[in-house]
Order: structure tokens, then sequence, then C-alpha cells
């Protein structure tokens, strides 16, 4: 007895889809694509608990299902919220969504140093790119931010927690990456931070990819040297043979060095195979890879929409001797 | 109908032993449960009884125990939330340390309504001498058969443990207080699923407040028709009111509900009038988290009818003239108090106890305790009231729990109605740090701001 | 304290197995709020030798007790006084006089918000609601609640715990 699974059918913003059921409202969105895609900031589709955190995805559900037609009264986190059969969702669509989605922004904002130009992250920062698109360019909050000092979480990352906007996924990533989670949320509210309490180093070989999937530059590779503005580096797609890993990997070249090594991520972001620290820290010669190519981004971001491509300050050193 | 129900035997002497509580017709209940009814029984009566939870949201009961999720054979859990933390309610503790074996009476029976063998209390860290009360009772209830294996020969079993919180308002929230009984932070998840679904150790849990499920108690003795009977309107049954600030008799009160609020407030059988013979300014009517009432709103509804203490009376009007039952808090200010200072007390409250998950509250709480200090300090400008405005309307609604809610409706409320002392504080600055503004004066409501 | 100081003395290592034992097999890091109870009052503070053996007691990673003790407002991961004097501060209180009785003793103490006196005898701290507000002004004093304060209550409680030799973290 063969069975069809039984699709649901979903509109988001006059488009339609159909989805299998138990798909979240934002995946459906990404099948569709573009527009109607709402930003995600938390949501990391492969880790396990991520997503209804910064409510950035919120969109309105103005009709519940072909059963149960009514609106959901309040907006809902795209992110977490599965489909029913018959859905109606409005994202750009909906002035509510846009209203609300700008208020996000400004909250993830408040505390956020209002210094991309010298950010390692400028360039490539879903945050920037947020605020871009939905921000206002002007702050109404006129208290002191909260700031913290940079600090090295073992010999490769160093953590910036001024930057961070508590998404959590670099908890998710240790987490479900690693069987000894180091680090994690100290503190609660507006105070909250990420940190291991007491110095440590983490140092679990597959810690580095917190670097990958944390949304803003928190936390960073501090093995990235020529760490100028990521637009002088060329992205390669590369892999070599690893025994821990895929081996599979972005190097990106300044000339011909490599300059940094992350791994391979989506259009939304997403990192869907993680690379072990050997690959991302110590395999710093183009000997050490088998190029295959220039790396299309094809993100819709400020890096191909040259928003941001303005000399760099004359204070950020081009090269790092850190 | 003046009869209690909950505190009939509050004032005799030794109530919080078994012995005591016993002879005064305790765990009658239990037995007659135990010994004639089944399980749906109970959840039968509970709906009839029309009983709504008692920890602040007034979700009825019986529904709320019919949607527990029963899956074979994976265990369930019921407990009970004692973690009273919202600002202006204090009944849980009067009542768990007056008279234990009710609660635990209630844990029984709700336990054997849902199929629970496993139930626990969770109480706030700072009550710690009312957990060593409840472990106390519990080890009577088990020396007497009411807990442990096969109760009373009924072949039904259950443990029960007290548990503790650590400081932490947000564990209230049923998601936050099983995160945290579960030992972790108390941050509340994200839902669905519903606890009723996956809640404790992922398995199927009823969360009730401890005053809902001592109300079980009457409604098993004497059924929910006759529970219905008290009460008005979808208000059944009787309600504690935790009654604080300047009045004559401040304290824990169980009311029939349905008494007018000017009889509560007036009256010498409750609040005994307003203190040193100052006139009302304002009322916050079900703990913090509710919109406060002017004046002119307290003891008469928009419509100019008697304002009742019953879940519809009290929202009569919804936030733009009315507020909420909410938990019971009771919370009444005289002419000499400031409202300003007051929201940024509650607002600095609020962003105290914000878990930090979701941007919105984590950074609009902070925020509005700040603007809110500016003004009440003399360091205002008239934009910072249209700014708060705005910052609780990106809060309210748009949060994983209703912390971010409770945080926005009073700062709401209060520029709601009195947006004249918040203008008085901008307009004279350095009068607003040594003088209060007094009464507000009456005003119609213009329904924009809705 | 070196970690081989760290050591909870019998009777509260079987109070720690009572608490656990409050939850089925496998779920004991249930128990991590009220052993760090235990180990807060015993020890004096939450410092991090005292938190890792708490981790080693549920078998659970020291960042989740970390996690944890910096959530919850009740525990101290930095030295406080003898005794901690926590008024509420909140609306309730704060409209009975409460903002008049912290003053009162931060100058009879000498000390502010947050502080400790120099004898390491009081630690002040001002809390959020403690579910007394009828009976405003209140403070609490490790497991006590004391009400209905006034400025002369406030001397004779402070004269007491000075005076006690048993006055500890959990009050009198
Ligand atoms: C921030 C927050 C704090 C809460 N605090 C409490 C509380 O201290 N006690 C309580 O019984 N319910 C509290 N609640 C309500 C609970 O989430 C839940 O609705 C209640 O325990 C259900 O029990 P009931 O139906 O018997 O009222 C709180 C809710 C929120 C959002
Ligand atoms: S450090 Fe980065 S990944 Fe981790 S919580 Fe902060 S923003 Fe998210
Ligand atoms: S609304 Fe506030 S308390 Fe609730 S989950 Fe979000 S941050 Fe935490
Ligand atoms: S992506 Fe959905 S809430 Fe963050
Ligand atoms: S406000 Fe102080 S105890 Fe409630």
């Amino acid at each position: 007895m063969s069975e069809t699974n039984p699709k649901f059918k979903v509109t988001i913003d006059g488009v339609e889809v159909e989805v299998d059921p138990g798909t979240t409202i934002l995946n459906a969105a990404r099948l569709i694509g573009g527009d109607v895609v709402p930003p995600a900031m938390c949501y990391y589709s492969s880790l396990q608990g991520s997503g209804g955190k910064c409510r950035t995805c919120l969109v309105e559900v103005s009709k519940g299902s072909e059963k149960d037609p009514r609106p959901m009264p309040k907006l809902v986190v795209s992110c977490s919220t599965p489909i029913m059969d018959g859905m109606e969702v409005k994202n750009k669509s909906s002035e509510k969504v846009m209203d609300a989605r700008a208020g996000v922004v400004e909250m993830l904002l408040i505390n956020h140093p209002l210094d991309c130009p010298i950010c390692d992250q400028a360039g490539e920062c879903d945050l920037q790119n947020l605020a871009y698109e939905h921000g206002k360019s002007t702050t109404r909050y006129e208290f002191e931010r909260r700031t913290f000092d940079k600090v090295d979480i073992g010999e490769y990352i160093k953590l910036h927690m001024t930057r961070c906007i508590l998404c959590y996924r670099c908890v998710y990533t240790a987490n479900q990456l690693t069987d000894q989670r180091e680090h994690g949320i100290l503190n609660r509210g507006d105070a909250a931070e990420i940190g291991t309490f007491i110095e440590k180093n983490l140092k679990n070989e597959f810690i580095g990819n917190v670097i990958d999937v944390c949304p803003v530059g928190a936390l960073t590779d501090k093995t990235f040297r020529f760490r100028s503005r990521v637009w002088y580096t060329k992205p390669m797609d590369a892999h070599r043979d690893c025994k821990c890993c895929s081996g599979k990997a972005v190097v990106w070249m300044i000339g011909d060095e490599v300059a940094r090594v992350t791994a391979r991520k989506d259009q939304y972001g997403e990192v869907k195979e993680f690379i072990c620290n050997e690959c991302r820290f110590e395999k710093k010669e183009k000997s050490d890879w088998t190029i295959e190519g220039p790396r299309h981004i094809d993100r819709n971001s400020v890096i191909s929409a040259n928003h941001y491509e303005v000399e760099a300050p004359a204070h950020t050193p081009l090269l790092n001797k850190a | 109908m003046d009869r209690k129900l909950l505190l009939e035997h509050i004032g005799v002497e030794g109530i919080h032993t078994h012995d005591v509580y016993r002879k005064q017709g305790g765990y009658k209940a239990v037995e007659k449960a135990l010994k004639s009814m089944s399980p749906d029984d109970i959840v039968e009566e509970v709906k009839k009884s029309g009983l709504r939870g008692r920890g602040g949201a007034g979700f009825p009961t019986g529904m709320k125990w019919s949607f527990i999720a029963k899956p074979e054979g994976v265990p369930r859990h019921f407990l009970c939330n004692a973690d009273e933390s919202e600002p202006g309610t204090f009944k849980d503790r009067y009542l768990m340390e007056k008279i234990p074996h009710l609660l635990i009476e209630g844990m029984i029976l709700s336990s054997y309504a849902l199929g629970c063998n496993q139930s626990y209390i969770y109480i706030r860290g700072e009550y710690m001498y009312v957990l060593q009360i409840l472990e106390k009772a519990i080890a009577e209830a088990y020396a007497n058969g009411w807990l442990g294996k096969n109760i009373k020969g009924s072949g039904f079993d259950l443990d029960l443990a007290v548990t503790t919180g650590a400081g932490a308002y947000i564990c209230g929230e049923e998601t936050a207080l099983i995160e945290s009984l579960e030992g972790k932070r108390g941050n509340p998840r994200i839902k669905p699923p519903f606890p009723a679904v996956k809640g404790l150790w992922g398995r199927p849990t009823v969360v009730n407040n401890v005053e809902t499920i001592a109300a079980v108690v009457p409604i098993v003795n004497e059924g929910g028709d006759a529970y219905a009977q008290f009460g008005i309107g979808r208000s059944t049954g009787t309600k504690l009111i935790s009654a604080s600030g300047n009045i004559n008799k401040p304290g824990v009160y169980e009311i029939n509900m349905g008494i007018t609020v000017e009889e509560f407030i007036y009256s010498d059988t409750y609040c005994g009038g307003m203190k040193n013979g100052k006139k009302l300014k304002a009322c916050v009517p079900g703990g913090s988290s509710v919109p406060i009432l002017p004046h002119y709103l307290v003891c008469k509804t928009a419509a100019g009818e008697d304002r009742l203490m019953s879940y519809e009376s009290l929202s009569d009007g919804g936030f733009a003239t009315g507020s909420m039952l909410g938990s019971g808090g009771f919370i009444v200010y005289d002419e000499d108090q400031c409202i300003v200072r007051n929201t940024w007390n509650f607002s600095r409250f609020y962003h105290h106890e914000s878990c930090g998950q979701c941007s919105p509250c984590r950074e609009g709480t902070g925020w509005m305790e700040k603007v809110l200090h500016r003004l009440e300090y003399g360091h205002g400008k008239m934009e910072d009231i249209d700014l708060l405005w705005d910052i609780q309307r990106k809060i309210e609604g748009n949060t994983i729990c209703p912390l971010g809610d409770a945080a926005a409706w009073p700062v709401a409320a209060a520029i709601r109605h009195f947006r004249e002392e918040f203008e008085w504080h901008v307009n004279e600055p350095k009068l607003c740090v040594t003088k209060n503004y007094g009464l507000v004066t009456e005003k119609k409501f213009e329904p924009v701001n809705a | 304290m070196s970690q081989e100081n760290i050591q909870l003395p019998e009777d509260l290592l079987q109070e720690v197995g009572r608490q656990i034992a409050k939850f089925p097999e496998g779920m004991q890091k249930s128990a991590l709020l009220s052993v760090l109870h235990i180990a807060q009052a015993h020890f004096g503070h939450l410092s991090e030798p005292v938190m890792d053996y708490v981790a080693r007691l549920l078998h659970i990673l020291p960042i989740e007790v970390y996690e944890v003790a910096t959530f919850y407002s009740m525990y101290d991961t930095v030295p406080v006084g003898k005794v901690k004097l926590e008024v509420c501060r909140t609306g309730p209180c704060m409209i009975e006089g409460a903002e008049k009785i912290v003053s009162y003793i931060e100058n009879k103490l000498g000390i502010k918000d947050g502080e400790t006196t120099a004898d390491g005898m009081f630690t002040l701290k001002t809390v959020e609601c403690l579910g007394a507000c009828g009976y405003a002004p209140m403070l609490q004093a490790g497991e006590k609640f004391h009400e209905h304060l006034t400025e002369a209550k406030v001397d004779e409680l402070i004269e007491q715990y000075r005076n006690n030799p048993k006055a500890n973290y959990l009050g009198l």
C-alpha cells in the first residue's frame, strides 16, 4: 500500500506553496525564497532548540487554516510556528509586521555599538544587514550602552560580548557538537552574557564552529590573518582530506595567502557541514587545500550590495599582528 | 453568603497540624474521591464548579485539565505553582503557612483526577520557612496514609515533594517553572508544545496555582454545583485577595466574588478604609502587572455602575477604563503617592526580572526603566512620554512569554490615566522631586489609545 | 580554598541525597537549586570550587551550575556578610516607607546597598517583592521575615544579630 504524503498548502505574501505537515512558516517561506522570507537572527535549522528568541521573524497569520480560518490574535514567530493547511501568512505585506520588526531591530541595536566600520564582522554581519533593511538611521536611545572587554576564550577564539545579541546559537552549537560544553549564558535579563564564568579555554575540536553560527561579530577567529575588511578577501571553495570532518570549507584568500578558513554557508547564512578546528585554525597554507573555485556569495548581503564598501578607517591596521 | 470555603477553619488552634485539620473535616474529600469517584468524575465536578485559575490568567481549570495528553506508558506530572512573586500578592504564603494540609489535600485530589503519581510543589526560594512547614505537613500526611503507595487501599499511589526556586519572578510562568524544576535557568519555553503535551522532563504536565488547588477540596466535598453557587456570573466561588498599600487593615481576605470594590476598600470587614483619612488616588486591583485605575474608575465602571470584585467587572471597559482581577494583589494608593515613581518602581521590577531571552523584553524593560527614572527625577522631556508609550507598544504581544506584556501594561495604563501627572514632572522639574502631584482630575476617556 | 577542602559534612550530604531522591532516576539535575542552597548556607557563598563540587555531586557540567547560580538572585557568587539584610523595595513596600528603612540601615551600618560591613557581619541588599506586601515595610534576614519595620525595630534587630553568636546565614 503506497501512501502519498498529504501536503499542506500555505500562502505567504500572496505566493502559494505546498509543504509537508510540520514545516514551519519560515521554512515554507524559504522554499519560496526571495522577499517573502522573514529575517532570522536566532533560528538555525541544524541546531535543535534554536529559534523563538530574537523575534525578528515575526509574521502575521491572517488566516489560521482552512478548517479554522480565524486570524491569529498576535504576531507569531515564523521560525517556530508550524503551518496549517490553508494558512495565510503576511510578511512584508503586513504593516503590523514591518512596524513590530522595526521595533525589534531598534531593541537589538540599543545596546549594540554603532561602530560597524571598525568591527571585524563588518560586511558579513546579519545584524548590519537587518538594520540596513529595517532600521532607522537614528537612535532614540540616549543612555550608556552596555560594554564588555574583549576576552580570549582559548587560543583560537575571541569573544566581544558587547556585540552579542544573545541568540543562543553558540550555546546550542557547543551542546550539540561537543560533549563538554564549557561556555554558556551567565546572569539574566539585559545583564545576561556569554561566558565561561572563570577563564577557560574552549578546546573541543569542533568548538570553532561557534564563530560561523554567530550572526554578529561577537565570536571571531583569532587566527584570521590580514584582518582587513572581508571584502578585500576572495572566498574560494576548497577541500582537504581530514580525518575529523568533511574537510569541505571556504578559504578566504588575499593574493596567494589564506587569510582564514570558514565552513560553507548557504544563502541563509547556515552551515550544513561543520568543520573541525584543525581545518579552520591550522591549515593556513594554500598547499593545505585543493582549491575548487571561487565561492559565490549569493546572499543579499551588504558585501555584495556594496553598501558598506568604504575605505577602511586609518586606525584599523590592515595587517593584524595580534 | 458569607461562608468561607478555604479559610473557614483558619482560626482554629493548631490547624496547621494533621490531627486538628482532620478533626475539622480535613481529608474527607480524599476519602470521598478515592471511595466513590473516578478521576473523570472529579474533572467533571471541577468543570461544573466554574473554577478559574487563581494564579493570574483566570483560565477555566476543568478545561485545562481536560487538555492533558495521555499517551500510553508515559508518566504525567502535576505541579503546584507556589512561586508567588507578583508584587502585591501574598495569599499563597498565608494559605500554606496557616493551613498546609488544605494544599496537600488539593494536591492529592488533583493528582488523582489527572492520573499523576509524582507531584511537586515548587515554592519560591525566599519562602524557605514555609517550605519547612510544608515538609512537616507532608511527612504527617505520609504517616497517616494520605500519601505513598496504595492510599487508603484505593490502589492509587502518590508521591509528593516540595522543591525550591532561588529568587526569580519569571519562574512563576509555568514553562519557566518547569525549566527551573529541571535544575535549569528559568527561561520560559517557546510554545507549542504546551506543557499539557510536553512539560516536566518532556512528559504531559499540568501546573496550577496554590489557591486553585486548594479550591478543589470544597468542590469535591460539596460538589461543583454547590461551589458555583458562590460568586457571581462566570466568577464562581471565593477568592483570596491580598490587600496592601495605604489602607487601615492590610492582609489576606477570602471574599465571595461579587462584593463591591467600595465595600472591600471601605468596610471594616475588609480593608477598613483609607489610612489616616487620606483620599483614594488609585488602585492596582490584581498585582503589579494589571493596569492601574485612577480613583474615579475604582469603585465605579466608566458606565457608572458599581465595580465588583470579580473577573468580569474588574475588566469592564477593557484596558481603556478597566483592569483585571489578576492574582488578586490589591494595592491601594492614597493622594500622597506619586504615580510616576510607582511606575518607575514597577518598571525596575520587570527589568530586574526579565529572563533576557527575547530581545523586546530584555532590552525594552531596561529602556523603560531608564526613561521613567529620568522623568521621576526631573530630567525628563515631553517626548519621553510618547517614547515610553511607543516602547511598551513594541514589547506588548511580541515576546515569548507574558512577562513582556506584564511589563508593558502598567506603563501604558499609567500614561493613559495619569498623563497630566507625567507632564507635570516635565514642566516642574524642581518641584517634582520634593512634592507629589496629588489627585488627578477626572477625565473622559478618549478611545484613541485603547 | 583548594578543591580538596571543599566537602560537605555527612549530615548535609545526607540532605543532598534526600533532595536527589525526590526525583526519578537520572533526573538528579532537578535537585540543583536545592543543593546550591545547601552549599551556600554551609560555605557562605558559591565560589567557583564550590560550584564545581556541586557539579560533581550531581554529575553535571560545571557550566550548568554557573549558568544557574548566576541566574537566580538568591545565590551569591561573591562573599557576603554573615547576615544578609534583604530589604524589599517594590511598590507596596515603597509606598509604606521602604526607602526610608534602606537609608536608615545604610547610615547606621555605614554601607550602601550591596555592600558588606568591614567586620563581615552584615550585607545590605535591596530585593524585589517577598510576598509580605501587607505587612510592609519588611526585610528578610536569612530565612526569617521581619515585618512592619520601624527604625526602632531595625535597631533592635541589628543589636540582636550582633549579640547573638549564633547569628548566621540562616537567621535567628
Ligand atoms: C511572568 C509570570 C509570572 C507568573 N507568576 C505566577 C506565580 O507566581 N504564581 C502562579 O500561580 N502563577 C503565576 N503565573 C501564571 C502561571 O503561568 C500559570 O498561568 C498558573 O500557574 C496556572 O495556574 P492556574 O490556572 O491555577 O492559575 C505567572 C505568569 C507569568 C507570565
Ligand atoms: S556570541 Fe554570537 S552566537 Fe553566541 S549568543 Fe552571542 S550573538 Fe549568538
Ligand atoms: S518576555 Fe521577557 S521574561 Fe519572557 S521569555 Fe522573553 S525575555 Fe524572558
Ligand atoms: S529567528 Fe525566529 S525568533 Fe529569532
Ligand atoms: S512589595 Fe515588599 S513584600 Fe511585596
